[in-house]
């Protein structure tokens, strides 16, 4: 029983990692109906300055704010400079583009912080808490990672729901052209949305480094899975992305715990999970299945 | 007589400066070659509704799109408030003071027919992105007189009781007053209207009516309808285009006796059949006398 807890929980805290990177996929889908491969070196070029200030000597904290400003600084340029061009032209161009830019910035994070493996730090312990004199399964760690991911959800959930410019924005997603006609900057909240899909991009990938080790190509294995947990949910449907990612860090949590060589076998599971999702339920677990064409 | 009264008669023209006059001069629009519209001129006069008909094809969308700056035109001037627009962007429209409604509905499907209001309301917010985010006072006011906004919007068109639901589960007149009450919300000197009958019932049409005659002690309308009995009704002036040329102008009276309208109209293709049987219908049965 303790196990299965301890599996379980595990589970949920990389799924609330998978909801976020997924989140950031879901964000840039709808508003400019790009898949931002890209999505994963951006949050480990971010991951690496936070790095570099904590090996400076700055707090943790410090470095987390700066990553995550920087973050948003990153989506945004990215946006305007090289994905504007490509934006309402043919998907291909898109994909190879933010598939170029993956590339880039991975070689660009080794050139810059070098390619070894360098270990980062967690802000808080990992050892269980301690209840009536035996150790549970969670941790001050995992604890934080939901936390941190959830406060983000809500001021997300906050903005697009009860400001204007998130009105705006959700707008300009939904109809470019409309949302024009009726005096919204379009150009503007496109920008506005890489920034904010990026800043959740960095967060997840400040916290799967947490307590581990962080080399260029570290956030590789996010892509796949945050990939995967944003088509459970239907690429269309932030919550989708959020369930999706829960979804699929239970699945592989139990995987991992359960299967006998179970660690080897956790990136085809997600990719399995992919597969029959694909063929049970095209459009997602979230979206009704016209909803996606591309 | 003459030299005194020069004075007083420019001071009036500046007076009653264009406020909200829209002159389209000599457009002329060509896609690849192909001309859609030739030396087409009209001008929507402060507090009038301008009708624009003529069979399909005929270029009333061209020049609708010329208006609010989804289509530049190869030439010919668009002058607003005495301002000639050379750069005219869609995305000024509402700044400048003119709304328009699609071919339609146009309704985001996500969103609340009330936040699909806000969004029509959208110039008049104040608060930046930064008090947005950061959740300050400022922008709580500014989101409240936004939602107030919307809502009386919504209240004026009957539609407030929808203002929860999601447009797809409302019937398409509902979703069409929306729409209306979207634009109508930024409070626009100019109301562009894009066949805003379409779909309707009779009796929602005469509402329809009714309510184009009320808002125009408040802005000037250009309307494009299919519906003659309605365009005769409501409009002030009308302008009628064939094959991207204008054939004919002047009140509704004047429009329905002139001959090359009735031709246009009954010349055209079985897609006009209808249209062209209207026209017959609101001329009162003049082919028999």
């Amino acid at each position: 029983m303790d196990y299965f807890v301890n599996v379980t929980l595990t589970g949920l805290t990389q799924g609330m990692i998978y909801s976020a990177f997924a989140l950031a996929l879901v964000l840039i889908w709808r508003s400019t109906r790009i898949v931002n491969f890209a999505q994963g070196s951006m949050a480990a070029a971010t991951t690496f300055i936070a790095l570099a200030l904590i090996q400076a000597g700055q707090s943790y904290w410090v470095a987390l704010i700066v990553a995550l400003l920087s973050g948003f600084l990153l989506g945004a340029v990215v946006e305007r400079v090289i994905i504007r061009p490509v934006e309402g032209g043919p998907e291909l161009n898109a994909v190879i583009v933010t598939l170029g830019l993956f590339v880039a910035i991975q070689a660009l994070i080794a050139i810059v912080f070098g390619s070894s493996f360098q270990s980062f730090p967690t802000p808080f312990g990992v050892r269980g808490f301690e209840v009536g004199g035996s150790t549970i399964p969670l941790t001050p760690t995992s604890l934080y990672v939901i936390g941190s991911v959830l406060i983000t959800m809500a001021l997300l959930v906050a903005l697009f729901r009860f400001t204007r410019i998130g009105l705006a924005m959700r707008a300009s997603a939904f109809s470019q052209e409309v949302a024009r006609l009726l005096g919204v900057k379009v150009g503007g909240m496109l920008t506005l949305g890489w920034g904010l899909a990026a800043v959740v991009g960095s967060l997840s990938g400040l916290l799967i480094a947490g307590g581990g080790f962080v080399y260029p190509a570290y956030m590789d294995s996010l892509i796949v899975f945050g990939f995967v947990a944003a088509i459970i949910g239907g690429l269309d449907s932030p919550v989708g992305a959020i369930v999706g990612g829960l979804i699929l860090g239970l699945a592989l949590s139990y995987v991992n715990g359960y299967v006998e060589r179970g660690s080897a076998l956790v990136s085809v599971a997600a990719l399995v999970i992919l597969i029959v999702v694909l063929l049970v339920r095209p459009g997602g677990l979230f979206s009704s299945t016209t909803a996606r064409r591309a | 007589m003459g030299p005194l009264a020069q004075p007083t008669g420019s001071q009036r023209t500046h007076d009653s400066a264009p406020t909200s006059r829209l002159e389209l001069t000599g457009i002329n629009v060509a896609f690849g070659g192909v001309l859609a519209l030739t030396d087409v001129s009209l001008v929507v006069e402060p507090g009038q509704v301008h009708g624009l008909i003529g069979p399909n094809g005929a270029g009333k969308t061209t020049l609708f799109n010329v208006a609010c700056g989804l289509v530049r035109p190869t030439s010919g001037r668009i002058v607003w408030r005495g301002e000639e627009m050379r750069r005219l962007r869609p995305s000024q429209l509402t700044k400048l003071g003119i709304s328009r409604t699609l071919q339609g509905v146009g309704l985001f499907p996500g969103m609340t027919v009330l936040e699909n209001v806000m969004v029509g309301a959208h110039r008049h917010g104040r608060a930046g992105f930064l008090s947005a985010l950061l959740a300050l006072p400022t922008s709580d006011k500014d989101e409240r007189l936004l939602r107030e906004r919307a809502m009386r919007a919504l209240t004026e068109l009957n539609a407030e009781k929808f203002a929860g639901r999601y447009p797809g589960s409302l019937p398409y007149p509902v979703q069409k007053r929306v729409a209306l009450a979207r634009a109508l919300v930024a409070e626009p000197d100019l109301l562009l209207l894009d066949e805003p009958a379409s779909g309707l019932a009779e009796d929602e049409m005469h509402e329809l009516g009714e309510l184009i005659r009320s808002v125009v002690s408040r802005m000037s309308v250009l309307l494009v309808e299919h519906h003659m009995d309605l365009v005769m009704r409501v409009c002030d002036q009308i302008t009628v285009l064939d094959s991207g040329k204008q054939i004919a102008a002047g009140t509704p009276e004047q429009v329905q006796n002139d001959p090359a309208v009735t031709e246009a109209y009954l010349g055209d293709a079985v897609d006009a059949e209808a249209d062209a049987a209207e026209l017959t219908h609101a001329e009162g049965g003049r082919t028999h006398g």
